[in-house]
């Protein structure tokens, strides 16, 4: 009996999740470099919470993209040093839903953990709690749209000893105008202003890459098997 | 050589690794109940050449077809019908012996936790089951590796070097497993430096540098 697509990507998806809750130490890396980040900057700059306020978003977005980048090193990298990722390529699943489901259990266990830790990071900094869904919403689809971009240099950089600052330089300046419109949604919503159009702009991004970015990781992976 | 219909066919094999010429023309068949022994001397292409089969590696020249066609266009087919065990065991430390099987024999095809302990059972490492794979020693996680073969219930074996690490015991109970995949019709390719004592006819290629 076959396997259906389906069936593969919810096989992977848990395999993914079993093993990051198998090593908690790098489930909780992120998290709290994240909380540990945001922490830093109201010593580093001056107490006034309406200076504070003004930075928060920034503040908050760089938090969270530096901190899923430090977890996006391993997402191929262990597989493809145990050898388990040419198991995976010749499971007859193709490559591509393999990629989704890794790609997928990774945003949850980092993007969407740090969107669920937000709201405290988000107190110390002083946003006020009526923009709380504005800011997770938009952090939400940052990081998943992070996720993908960060699969892409994954895969690049897969087969490199020292990967993990190349990644950097490959998924950081495609992740501005994330931090772009990331900041822009949740300081318009601090300000009391629609942030309809910064969240339309994520969410097309966060579209534009869940449908390419698949493919765009597998053929990296597909380059770094050979 | 008539064409076997029905199995694996390599034809005149060419590949580059950067200035190195690794195969050189390689070619082979493997029918459906052969056994196909490879062996040569270190660096002369053995994991390159089966990398190639499993479709991992595309040929700069030649041609790699199943039943009849060339791999690349029935590739879901063609995995489906192949088991692949790469030089590394390729388990996840932190999950079970039984875990691992699960993950990757479960992308596969359906399969229930009594059959892979059953092919846990038959490689000889039932009692490793429900321990995490970093405690196990190679060469039971050698024998792991081959359970998942086992389990994978595919008519194609695509073996690199399966007897490294393994006891006397373990090397005979791989080559009767190998013996009753063939008799029972599959077909294996076995890379490997030792030789392999086999009861049925064994048909052997040897690459040179």
């Amino acid at each position: 009996m076959s396997v259906g697509p389906c069936e593969a990507f919810a096989l992977v998806v848990r395999r993914e999740l079993r093993l990051s809750f198998r090593r908690p130490d790098q489930l909780l890396q992120p998290l709290v470099f994240f909380l540990i980040v945001t922490t830093l900057f109201p010593l580093g700059l001056s107490l006034q919470l309406s200076l504070l306020r003004d930075m928060a978003p920034g503040v908050l977005w760089v938090a969270a993209l530096l901190s899923s980048l430090l977890s996006l090193d391993s997402l191929f990298k262990s597989d493809a040093d145990d050898g388990t990722l040419e198991q995976l390529a010749l499971c007859g699943q193709g490559l591509t839903v393999i990629v989704v489901a890794k790609t997928f259990a990774h945003w949850l266990v980092t993007g969407l953990a740090l969107v669920l830790v937000s709201p405290v990071v988000a107190t110390a900094l002083g946003i006020p709690g009526s923009v709380f869904a504005t800011m997770m919403l938009s952090l939400g689809l940052g990081t998943l749209t992070l996720s993908w971009l960060g699969a892409i240099g994954a895969g690049l950089t897969v087969g490199l000893k020292r990967g993990n600052v190349l990644l950097s330089l490959i998924v950081l300046p495609l992740a501005m105008p994330l931090l772009i419109f990331g900041a822009a949604a949740t300081d318009r919503a601090i300000s009391g202003v629609s942030a309809a159009g910064a969240l339309y702009f994520l969410a097309a991004l966060c579209v534009f890459t869940c449908t390419l970015a698949p493919f765009a990781a597998t053929a990296a992976l597909h380059i770094t098997l050979e | 050589m008539n064409t076997p219909v029905d199995g694996l066919r390599v034809e005149k094999v060419h590949v580059w690794r950067g200035d190195r010429h690794v195969l050189k023309g390689v070619s082979l068949t493997l029918a459906s109940g052969q056994l196909l022994h490879v062996s040569g001397p270190n660096g002369t292409g053995k994991t390159t050449l089966l990398r190639v089969i499993c479709g991992l590696l595309r040929p700069e020249q030649g041609s790699v077809s199943w039943r009849g066609h060339p791999i690349s266009s029935v590739r879901g087919e063609y995995q489906a019908a192949l088991a692949y065990a790469s030089h590394e065991p390729a388990l996840k430390g932190d999950l079970t012996a039984l875990e691992n099987l699960r993950f990757a024999v479960g992308l596969k095809r359906r399969v229930s936790p009594g059959e892979l302990r059953a092919s846990l059972e038959q490689t000889g490492v039932a009692a490793c089951a429900d321990l995490p794979a970093r405690v196990l020693s190679a060469g039971q996680r050698r024998r792991v590796a081959m359970a998942r073969v086992l389990a994978m219930n595919a008519p194609l074996w695509l073996l690199d070097e399966p007897f490294t690490n393994l006891d006397a015991a373990g090397t005979g109970v791989l080559t009767s497993l190998l013996q009753s995949h063939t008799e029972g019709g599959g077909s294996a390719l076995v890379v490997a430096h030792q030789e392999l004592v086999m009861a049925r006819d064994m048909r052997r290629l040897e690459l040179t540098a």
